[in-house]
């Protein structure tokens, strides 16, 4: 194939990911909406007992009746499709433009939501229960997906100069884990903040929220994949300091890229603090967890789009 | 660090008889506010106010990075910009504010990281702690019945702890055998490796600041600098750097090349040049983006680019000024069109008048309407628009003004007249009212060079890379203690085994602790598989009573 026809196949293949997310989406939602409330979650929220940390997500999952395990197996089937059809988006592009795909905004954002992608799957697998955060994840996905298409699309073509370096496959990869795997932490942040609310007004036990995991999982999870990125995310922001360092003369100079990224870093340090401090744990946490996506987002946005700093390789005008 | 306890001001101890000494009182006061800095809480607290104190840094204009930018704000909010200079806020991370934050911050950190660093010195020499009264209420607990004997079973518990790399303790306490061990102490070093490295970066960073220096200079082809602040376009040097500690090295560009792919993405910037002591013919090297030269803690970099177009002018008296040329800067890096100013204060004797061009160049011009724009960053058919002042360009003035354009108050008050404008190709002249003729000659292409000494930088790295690897055995390894207590078996005169397992880190250790468990029981049973032929029946327990 020619680059103009894997160029075209890349984006067909975009397109096809966001129809197969958007399925998944309808199929998660059939899960939530047939889905009866688990037994246990009324006698907990109804006891107002502590949640155990142990494994209620796997045994909330197999007291899920046959239905709804149906549709999450089909929304989990198509997830897997569309992640496979969108690492092909990726794989096509850099096939066409002989580099790695990940040269732009367009690049970077449709990467780092494949990461999200690949780290909700990867849960889900490890603890089905886990599955019922289909839709939050997934409904974010396509919505970001399209916006990436609308607006921050940019035909294929070659790295400007200063990207031509071997640090762009090890700074640029690891911020893209990083900002995937916060991605999905925040997300379950979120939802915990929604839960544990739920959990203590001792809400509908028959509702929507009802049929999320519970508070204490939703906690570890985002405490987990925080504890996965934030070293990567340390990686990625040390790399970005010595290939600076060779580029632009200077390891670390405020640009404002670097100063977001040091803020993102700031904050998610204080996450791993806040939840091991008593008066921090739970809540707070929770909202410093959602501040530190929100941070994530600002710096891929507003740096890229609004200021300009020697970062600003968005080709988005 | 990790949880501190609170600030024990809750247990007020009761009323003293007398009051205490003022020295005592101070004391006290002291103590109270230091356990009180070093407290989690307020480490968390003061790193919300780190990034919050960032934040204006990236959305307002900063001096370190742009100074014309923060001209720009001052004259787009004359009334607002001051308020703000006076807060630091085009400073912020040199601003005192911003340091009270970090250090604040690091003193916090020291006073928190330092006992534990010491308490985790003590730990390493201790061994583990005896087992709790009760195993069963730790969070994973196990009974395990054997018909081993105490000791043997304790035995085999602590071979499987031992291969598994723990340190183990046997201990006898009220009459029961019991067993200590741990693993997982690389934890606690790893976060106290961590937080200590964090500090060192900041002391490698503060040391790169107070003993390093920057210069930046725009060099044409052929041209040659040397490293002294006098020479540099802009410089900017630590508290501790005299003129005399540079390094006497001079640095000449012989070539510069820029390359563009097809679509005119700019594919390199590579500068031949040459280095050396003053004096001396230099040794040649090639340097360019993401590759720059590195001798004996100097570095010099190609931070930009341009063209500086040469003109001719002949005054109407017959003198000529040959080939005089000016670096324009450029306005858009995608075409390369710049502008720039080309200042003739000296006409000669007798003279009054000053002579200026200024001009927008395009590397590869084209003419719409009497406008020119460029297509092209390539110089393929470059162009230049000038407009001839003539006047007094107020350079004696003692204000500062750019090399790159005119002084435009000059303009305003009329001090200087536009007497001429044109479109010039290579080559072509245009002659003014009074009889001088300016010529467009050509075009030489210069670098923007930096050269920086950093004394720091290396101590950065490692101290950042002992942040990561610190980082990692704080986050991955897991603190784990194993205990365990044989107590007679009531009915058969075997053995039971209590076991519990605390884990102290990251993730659920629930699922590791029963494999722990279900291990143990395993090999429990393998070895009273062994034992029972020359056995034949379980012996008597050792321990004695069967109730505490």
């Amino acid at each position: 194939m020619t680059a103009d026809q894997l160029a075209a196949l890349s984006d067909t293949l975009f397109s096809s990911s966001v129809g197969l997310y958007s399925l998944a989406v309808v199929a998660f939602c059939a899960q939530l909406a047939f889905g009866r409330r688990p037994a246990r979650a009324r006698e907990l929220v109804g006891a107002g007992a502590p949640v155990e940390p142990g494994a209620p997500a796997a045994s909330a999952h197999r007291a899920d009746p046959p239905a709804v395990r149906r549709w999450g197996r089909v929304a989990m089937l198509l997830t897997a499709l569309g992640a496979v059809a969108h690492t092909g988006v990726l794989v096509a592009r850099g096939l066409a433009t002989d580099r790695l795909p990940w040269g732009n905004m367009y690049e970077f954002a449709t990467a780092v939501v494949l990461v999200a992608v690949v780290a909700f799957v990867v849960l889900a697998v490890r603890s089905p229960g886990l599955r019922h955060l289909g839709l939050f994840v997934l409904a974010p996905v396509v919505v970001s997906l399209v916006a990436i298409g609308l607006f921050l699309y940019v035909e294929d073509g070659p790295l400007v100069a200063a990207l031509r370096s071997s640090w762009l496959a090890v700074h640029v990869t690891t911020a893209i884990l990083g900002f995937g795997v916060f991605f999905v932490s925040g997300i379950a942040s979120i939802l915990y903040l929604v839960r544990s609310r739920h959990e203590a007004r001792g809400g509908d036990p028959a509702g929507l929220v009802a049929r999320i995991p519970d508070a204490a999982t939703l906690d570890r999870v985002a405490h987990r994949t925080v504890v996965f990125g934030f070293p990567i995310w340390t990686f990625a922001v040390i790399a970005g300091a010595i290939w600076a360092e060779s580029a632009w003369g200077r390891p670390w100079g405020w640009d404002p890229k670097e100063t977001w990224a040091f803020i993102a870093w700031v904050v998610y340090a204080a996450y791993l603090h806040a939840r091991t401090t008593a008066g921090w744990r739970g809540r707070s946490a929770a909202w410093v967890n959602v501040v530190g996506l929100a941070v994530m987002v600002f710096n891929l946005l507003y740096v890229n789009m609004v200021s300009t700093g020697l970062h600003s390789y968005g080709g988005v005008n | 660090m990790t949880v501190t306890a609170p600030p024990r001001s809750a247990a007020t101890p009761p009323p003293p008889p007398a009051r205490p000494s003022a020295a005592r009182r101070l004391g006290g006061f002291l103590l109270r506010q230091w356990r009180r800095l070093t407290a989690m809480r307020t480490a968390i607290v003061l790193l919300f106010l780190l990034a919050l104190a960032a934040v204006p840094g990236s959305l307002l204009p900063q001096r370190s990075l742009s100074q014309a930018n923060v001209a720009q704000y001052f004259t787009e909010h004359p009334t607002l910009a001051p308020v703000l200079d006076d807060l630091f806020l085009f400073d912020v991370f040199s601003s005192p504010w911003f340091a009270a934050v970090y250090l604040l911050l690091f003193v916090s950190l020291v006073g928190c990281v330092l006992p534990r660093a010491l308490e985790h010195a003590r730990a390493l020499r201790t061994p583990p702690p005896p087992a709790p009264r009760r195993l069963s209420r730790l969070p994973d607990a196990a009974e395990l019945p054997t018909p081993l004997p105490a000791a043997d079973a304790l035995d085999v518990v602590e071979e499987e702890l031992r291969v598994r790399r723990y340190r183990v303790v046997r201990r006898e306490r009220g009459g029961q055998a019991e067993l200590s061990a741990e693993k997982g102490l690389l934890k606690e070093a790893g976060n106290l490796l961590f937080h200590l490295a964090l500090l060192a970066l900041l002391v490698a960073l503060a040391g790169g600041k107070l003993w390093g220096y920057e210069g930046s200079i725009l060099v044409t082809e052929g041209g040659r600098f040397c490293n002294s602040f006098q020479q540099y376009d802009t410089y900017s040097s630590g508290a501790l750097v005299e003129g005399s500690d540079l390094t006497p090295v001079c640095v000449g560009l012989e070539d510069f090349r820029a390359e563009y792919e097809e679509n005119l993405t700019a594919a390199s910037f590579t500068a031949d040049i040459t280095y050396g002591p003053p004096g001396q013919e230099g040794r040649p090297t090639t340097i360019g983006v993401n590759d720059p030269l590195r001798v004996d803690g100097d570095r010099v970099y190609v931070t930009g680019h341009g063209f500086a177009p040469r003109f001719t002018v002949t005054l109407p008296d017959g003198s000529t000024f040959d080939d005089v040329s000016a670096p324009f800067l450029p306005t858009e890096q995608s075409t390369m069109a710049s502008e720039g100013a080309l200042k003739l204060p000296d006409l000669g004797a007798g003279a009054e008048d000053q002579l200026a061009l200024q001009g927008f160049f395009a590397p590869t011009g084209v003419v719409r309407d009497g406008i020119l724009t460029s297509i092209d960053p390539q110089p393929l058919a470059p162009q230049v628009a000038v407009v001839v002042y003539r006047g007094y360009l107020g350079l004696d003035s003692g204000l500062p003004q750019s090399v790159y354009s005119l002084d435009t108050s000059q303009i305003e008050r009329g001090r200087l007249t536009e007497v001429g404008s044109a479109n010039l190709r290579v080559g072509e002249s245009t002659t003014l009212p009074d009889g001088t003729t300016v010529t467009f000659t050509g075009v030489a292409e210069y670098a923007a060079l930096q050269f920086s000494h950093d004394p720091g930088q290396v101590w950065v790295l490692v101290a950042a890379i002992a942040v990561l690897v610190g980082l990692l055995g704080m986050l991955l390894v897991r603190r784990e203690r194993v205990f365990a207590r044989a107590t007679a078996a009531p009915a058969d005169g075997g053995t039971v085994l209590g076991v519990g397992v605390l884990t102290r880190g990251s993730g659920d250790g629930a699922p590791r602790s029963a494999a722990l468990t279900d291990d143990l029981r395993a090999a429990l049973a393998a070895r009273a598989a062994d034992r029972a032929p020359s056995h034949g029946a379980a012996p008597e327990p050792e321990a004695s009573p069967r109730d505490r």
